[in-house]
């Protein structure tokens, strides 16, 4: 193991400490048990520690294995958070601006679940600052569901981490955390994209609690 | 911890370890017997009760070997986690970021330093007046209006019994009483000790001759029987544990019977609260036990109580 290595390994635990300590996070397996298979988990996103809720309460042998696909805008733009996106979480790092992209999103997941890896996705594809519960999907869930439609799409919710850090604030307030696991979800024989991305948000909004409103 | 305390502390581990080590062996007999493949979920529970009063005793037992410190940092430990159990619970804004932050960063660590620095003046009025006074404050120039005293007292309510009230077990380290220097670690051992012996008597009199209901829509499983049973026998083991305490026999019964009372008390006000949000227990962090609040209720309540009537009547400080 290379320096560079130890000490994102090392970075990872001391990071996942301090969620366990300000979230205590727990993990609700609702639809689908902690399972080996390889999964894209689609998560609700409102705050920068969503992913690491998500790997703390992954089982250690899944976690060193299920990377977050992430902004490459926001994780490559300082060498902290270049360093923690890179090398502790080993993020899938995509271009959100079309104009800037050298290299196809969908084209950089696929490439990481053919190398084994099962990814987090945050199909909303920006932080959820409304009132709303869940913002409009993006298509690359589509499209990721249509290249490799053997992979089971896992909805998972997670609750209160926008109490204890809303987008602004500087201090954490520790309130329990949980995230909930839902039922695996498959791309449809001739299911067109809006259907589908209509389902994938209804599955994630179930597991919310909230309606639509 | 003092040499003078060691053979009492002893005696009293001794036994509560002889009582886990009995517990464990039923525990894991009645697995044995009727569901080796662990699918009775009562046995699973109970075991894993068992399991966790052993790691709570082996804390308990470590942060009293390491003295003062050592209990002041596992009971502010112990507020941290219970204040994140309650707030979790409760009506939240954004405009109370800074008042909740403030509550867990300045508040809870200044109570326990106050506890350390035997500031009795100041640690047994902090929350009571000047975070009930600057907490709505820090609210007010931060936001709006809606729900504003449910926020203000839901937040004063989550200090005072998660707080206030749990840095009153360790305060009991502080107090100076006449020809029982060095001994105060055995007073929260008393306490902790009767309260919690007083929630497993009243569940096992219950279950064995529970009929009447007390309180049918806030907690089906307490009864008159229960409480009634387990009062009394925890009050007469209170009493017979007079020795290791600065009370006669007598005072001791007085106080063990007071303490559990607030104990039985405790359970009904704490599932008003849980039934009220929907939940069954306060968190998941001890296995089998729900969360810190739901272990420390009855302690939590009888702290205070316990401390004033020690120092009123027995404490020269």
């Amino acid at each position: 193991m290379t320096v560079r290595a130890a000490t994102g390994w090392l970075a990872g635990r001391v990071i996942l400490l301090f969620a366990r300590f300000i979230t205590a996070v727990h993990p609700v397996w609702a639809g689908v048990a902690p399972g080996q298979g390889q999964r894209v988990y689609f998560a609700n996103h409102t705050s920068n520690g969503d992913f690491v809720l998500i790997w703390a309460v992954l089982p250690e042998g899944l976690r060193l294995r299920t990377r977050p696909v992430a902004a490459a805008d926001y994780w490559l733009t300082s060498p902290l958070r270049r360093f923690i996106g890179q090398d502790v979480f080993k993020a899938v790092l995509i271009e959100r601006r079309p104009e800037m992209r050298v290299e196809d999103p969908v084209g950089q997941m696929v490439a990481a679940l053919d190398g084994g890896a099962s990814l987090i996705l945050f199909p909303e594809g920006t932080r959820n600052t409304t009132d709303a519960p869940l913002l409009p999907f993006r298509s690359g869930l589509f499209h990721l569901a249509s290249a490799r439609p053997e992979v089971d799409l896992v909805p998972v919710h997670i609750h209160n981490l926008n109490s204890v850090m809303p987008k602004g604030e500087v201090i954490p307030v520790p309130l329990i955390c949980t995230v909930t696991f839902g039922a695996a979800l498959h791309l449809r024989p001739g299911e067109d994209k809006q259907t589908f991305l209509d389902r994938a948000r209804a599955a994630l909004l179930d597991l919310s609690g909230r309606k639509e409103t | 911890m003092t040499s003078s305390a060691s053979p009492h502390l002893l005696t009293l581990l001794s036994a509560v370890g002889a009582i886990l080590i009995l517990a464990t062996v039923i525990g894991q007999a009645l697995k044995r017997r009727i569901a080796p493949d662990g699918s009775n979920p009562v046995i699973e529970n109970l075991n894993a009760r068992i399991l966790a009063w052993w790691g709570m005793v082996a804390l308990l037992g470590i942060a009293f070997l390491a003295g003062r410190a050592g209990v002041i940092i596992l009971f502010a430990f112990c507020s941290f986690a219970a204040l994140r159990e309650f707030l979790t619970l409760t009506a939240r804004r954004r405009a109370d970021h800074w008042g909740l932050a403030a509550g867990f960063f300045v508040i809870l660590p200044l109570q326990y330093w106050l506890i350390w620095s035997n500031w009795y003046g100041l640690y047994s009025i902090f929350i009571p007046v000047y975070a009930f006074l600057l907490l709505p404050i820090l609210a007010a120039l931060r936001g709006g209006p809606e729900n504003f005293l449910v926020r203000a007292a839901e937040t004063q309510w989550a200090l005072m019994i998660a707080v206030f009230c749990i840095s009153h077990v360790p305060a009991l380290m502080m107090l100076e009483i006449p020809g029982y220097a060095g001994r105060n670690v055995l007073l929260i051992a008393f306490l902790v000790f009767v309260v919690q012996l007083s929630d497993v008597l009243q569940y096992v009199w219950g279950k064995l001759f529970g009929r009447h209901r007390i309180a049918p829509v806030l907690s089906p499983s307490k009864t008159w029987e229960g409480f009634v049973g387990g009062v009394a026998s925890a009050t007469l083991v209170g009493a017979a544990l007079w020795w290791m305490t600065p009370f006669t026999p007598l005072q001791a019964g007085g106080l063990s019977l007071i303490i559990t009372l607030l104990g039985f008390g405790s359970g009904l006000v704490m599932s008003a609260i849980k039934r009220d949000r929907g939940v069954k227990d306060w968190g998941h962090l001890i296995a089998g036990h729900g969360g810190y609040i739901d272990r420390l209720d009855s302690v939590i309540f009888s702290a205070p109580v316990f401390f004033h009537l020690v120092r009123f009547f027995w404490s020269t400080t």
